[in-house]
């Protein structure tokens, strides 16, 4: 009886819709959360992985030593490398392509590198205008890792307390 | 030579409201988009012109250069009718909307009656179109807003009537200077249930969320104006936010002592007609970004078993209240009817 009264006496005060719309209305004045992404942007992570680039050495040696590591663990099949030895004795790829399309940025192949060769970059707006350009040939990683290797190296002495 | 001058003023007093109406219609999109974001905690359209300012207008240029699709199984003439006879009645009814103490296009003596028969006759747009489109789906939406308006008129005409009883006339600035002195006046308080009945109708009236059912995007794609499309499209939009408007300025005037200052002679004014009739619209706007949609029988019980029921019982209590001559709202109401 007394259930039945409250009831009745809920619904004509309207509270239930009342408690929803002081919910929106609290919504209302607290404020705006969008980042307006081309102009404002989320803070990235040092462990960001995104597209991927081949470093060098200070002296301008390329640092792959053709291991095949990073080939071997790819759990998305999308790393090609062919290898050969060079004038001076030491071995090194002739060619190392990169499927992006196949690629799930994992970050195994950063992780199973014993050079720091292949890394993962904190680059994520790219894009493609024509097929084929998905595969990242050995000159593009390697111009991308000339580019920003600042921030690449930036990015692995913050991460290398816990490596 | 004098019925010309009548002519031409009248003309002008027309433009004079049609114009900023319009306008208010344009910039109640926007601010819709913009309340609703916020109460969604993201920003809304804020990238044509300053702060999204020119939306409205990218808006109503898209609408004007696109195709009006006319189906083939439709009748065309019907089909292109109804979005006119659907605007022309949301417009008409401004005709005696007083803005402020005697600035209305015309005083005339059954304003109330007419507003209330010019926003019934808006539903032979949406009834016509349903039809008109000979498609399912628009016919169904039609069905259910025919029904729908029916129902919520009723206890909106009722909601009226206590209106109607403290004020003593059907002429809205007579309604208006019935509740001068202060808030404390306002038949908001003495007659509130039947103004939220009354607000509540008008929600349903003009098929806005949460009783949009004749739209019901989920259920049946868009309802009654799923195959309109351009410029005809832009006439039932039109239509629907000026009869929100409408509503709005209504309980303004109704309820909320129309252009009367809520303090006492501080500043009457067609200032206080517009922050009421905003305030009003900004609860529709609530509402929408609030509620999710009543489902059809729902809200054919509300209407039928809840509001009018209730609106019966206030306006026996008011009835009541006035003979008996009872407390601070209805003492001196019986010598002045």
């Amino acid at each position: 009886m007394t259930g039945q009264i409250s009831k009745y006496i809920k619904s004509f005060t309207l509270w239930e819709l009342l408690k929803g719309m002081s919910l929106t209305g609290k919504y209302f004045v607290s404020g705006n959360i969008t980042i307006q992404y081309p102009e404002e942007k989320t803070p990235q992570s040092h462990r960001f992985r995104g597209l991927h680039a081949l470093r060098r050495y200070a002296n301008g040696e390329e640092r792959c030593i053709a291991c095949k590591l990073c080939e071997a663990v790819c759990p998305a099949l999308a790393i090609t490398i062919d290898s050969e030895q060079r004038d001076d004795g030491s071995r090194r790829t002739t060619r190392y392509d990169i499927d992006l399309f196949k690629c799930i940025f994992c970050g195994f192949c950063e992780e199973a590198c014993p050079v720091d060769s292949i890394v993962e970059t904190r680059i994520f707006e790219y894009h493609f205008e024509n097929r084929g350009e998905q595969i990242m040939t050995k000159d593009k990683l390697l111009a991308i890792g000339d580019k920003y290797e600042a921030q690449i190296a930036a990015d692995r002495a913050a991460d290398s307390a816990f490596r | 030579m004098d019925a010309l001058i009548l002519t031409v003023m009248t003309l002008l007093k027309i433009v004079a409201v049609l114009v900023p109406l319009i306008l208010c219609v344009a910039y109640l999109t926007l601010a819709e988009r913009k309340v609703i974001g916020s109460m969604q905690v993201r920003v809304g359209p804020n990238r044509v012109g300053f702060k999204g300012l020119g939306q409205p207008f990218a808006d109503v240029f898209k609408l004007m250069f696109k195709e009006v699709i006319i189906p083939t199984n439709s009748s065309k003439f019907l089909f292109l009718t109804a979005p006119i006879l659907s605007l022309a009645p949301a417009v008409a009814a401004w005709a005696v909307i007083p803005f402020a103490d005697g600035w209305a296009i015309s005083d005339a003596n059954a304003g109330l009656l007419y507003v209330l028969a010019m926003t019934s006759i808006g539903v032979y747009g949406v009834i016509i179109a349903g039809w008109a489109s000979n498609s399912k789906y628009a016919f169904l939406g039609a069905m259910r807003s025919a029904a729908q308006i029916v129902a919520y008129e009723i206890a909106m005409g009722f909601a009226l009537i206590g209106v109607l009883m403290m004020s003593g006339s059907l002429n809205l600035g007579d309604i208006v200077r019935a509740q001068s002195g202060g808030f404390f006046n306002w038949y908001l308080f003495p007659l509130f249930p039947l103004a939220i009945v009354y607000f509540i109708s008008g929600v349903a009236e003009t098929n806005r969320a949460p009783f949009d059912v004749a739209e019901g995007e989920s259920e049946i794609v868009a309802g009654f104006h799923v195959d309109y499309s351009g410029m005809a499209f832009a006439l039932f939009f039109l239509a629907e936010y000026a009869n929100m408007i409408m509503i709005a300025a209504l309980a303004a005037i109704l309820f909320l002592g129309g252009w009367m200052s809520p303090i006492d002679g501080f500043g009457d004014g067609i200032h206080w007609f517009l922050i009421k009739t905003a305030a009003m619209l900004f609860i529709f706007l609530w509402l929408r970004a609030t509620f999710p949609r009543y489902r059809y029988d729902q809200i054919m019980r509300l209407g039928w078993k809840v509001f009018i029921p209730v609106t019966i019982v206030w306006i026996a209590v008011v009835g009541f209240a006035i003979y008996f001559e009872v407390g601070p709202w209805f003492s001196s109401v019986r010598g002045a009817g």
